[in-house]
């Protein structure tokens, strides 16, 4: 799915980027950034509510180009900057993370597991 | 190779600054993107625990043709039960360090996890030294 799908199901706003061409194959949602660490294996669109630094941190330790911040939450400057030094896409949405997921999964975005038949935690 | 760097405790928004910065030098160097990713997660979850646990530090990485060694030393409160601190869950994290998205336990156990080699060395109410071992194929 590009970005530009993402931003149109999810009623998006651009807020870093512009390579709306950019294709995401599989998405994880979560508002904890140690579960993200912990579990993500590939280059997943992460969805999340968190908008601090270090969100942009452990996308990029984790090689996660593309972030959706979700609930209307909108990020600071320095996280903006930050995030462009990175080379980032950020969308925002006024979506819930649970609706957010939810409508990209109906139009085809398989979850991080799901789409690399990753073992689940026990 | 020798790199140092000065982990400021009460800087949340720069924190994970040397990570990144260890990020793009091993990236300069050509080493492989899967040893990169686990490095900068161990090293990541590492530094984070040394500015929420222990209010800063400082952070040795040597980089030689056959391994990265990176060692991030405190003078925090150190780890009483290490056994128990590397449980999967395990945390003393207050309740501002969970609303950042951070305290669930999970650090020590990926970094073990992402690591080829991890050693702690903690005395309480001295600090805690971390080292965190890649060998390089
Ligand atoms: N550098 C450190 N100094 C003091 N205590 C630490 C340090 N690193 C880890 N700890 C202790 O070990 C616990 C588990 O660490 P970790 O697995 O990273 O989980 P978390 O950081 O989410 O609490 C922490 O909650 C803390 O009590
Ligand atoms: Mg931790």
């Amino acid at each position: 799915m590009t970005i530009e799908e993402v931003k149109k199901i999810l009623q998006g706003h651009l807020v870093v980027g512009s390579d709306l061409s950019y294709e995401v194959h599989s998405a994880y949602g979560s508002d904890l950034m140690s579960d993200v660490l912990a579990f993500v294996k590939n280059h997943v669109l992460l969805l999340t509510g968190l908008i601090n630094p270090q969100v942009i941190r452990t996308a990029e330790m984790m090689d996660i180009r593309t972030i959706v911040f979700v609930r209307g939450k909108k990020p600071t400057q320095d996280v903006i900057e930050l995030a462009q030094q990175k080379n980032m896409i950020i969308l925002t949405t006024s979506y819930s993370l649970y609706t957010s997921c939810g409508l990209l999964y109906q139009h085809g975005l398989r979850g991080e597991e799901e789409a690399n038949e990753l073992a689940l935690p026990r | 190779m020798n790199l140092h760097y000065h982990v400021d405790g009460d800087a949340f928004i720069a924190a994970g600054e040397a990570s990144s910065q260890v990020k793009k030098v091993l990236k300069q160097l050509g080493i492989a993107p899967h040893t990169i990713r686990k490095i900068a997660i161990s090293m990541y979850e590492a530094e984070m625990n040394m500015v929420l646990h222990a209010n800063g530090g400082d952070i040795h990485v040597e980089i030689t043709p056959h391994k990265i060694c990176i060692t991030l030393k405190d003078e925090g409160p150190g780890i009483p039960d290490l056994e128990l601190a590397m449980q999967e869950g395990y945390s003393t994290a207050s309740q501002e360090i969970r609303e950042l998205g951070f305290g669930a336990g999970m650090g020590l156990p990926n970094m073990k996890k992402y690591s080829d080699e991890l050693s702690i060395r903690s005395e309480v109410g001295k600090g805690t030294e971390v080292e965190i071992i890649a060998w390089l194929p």
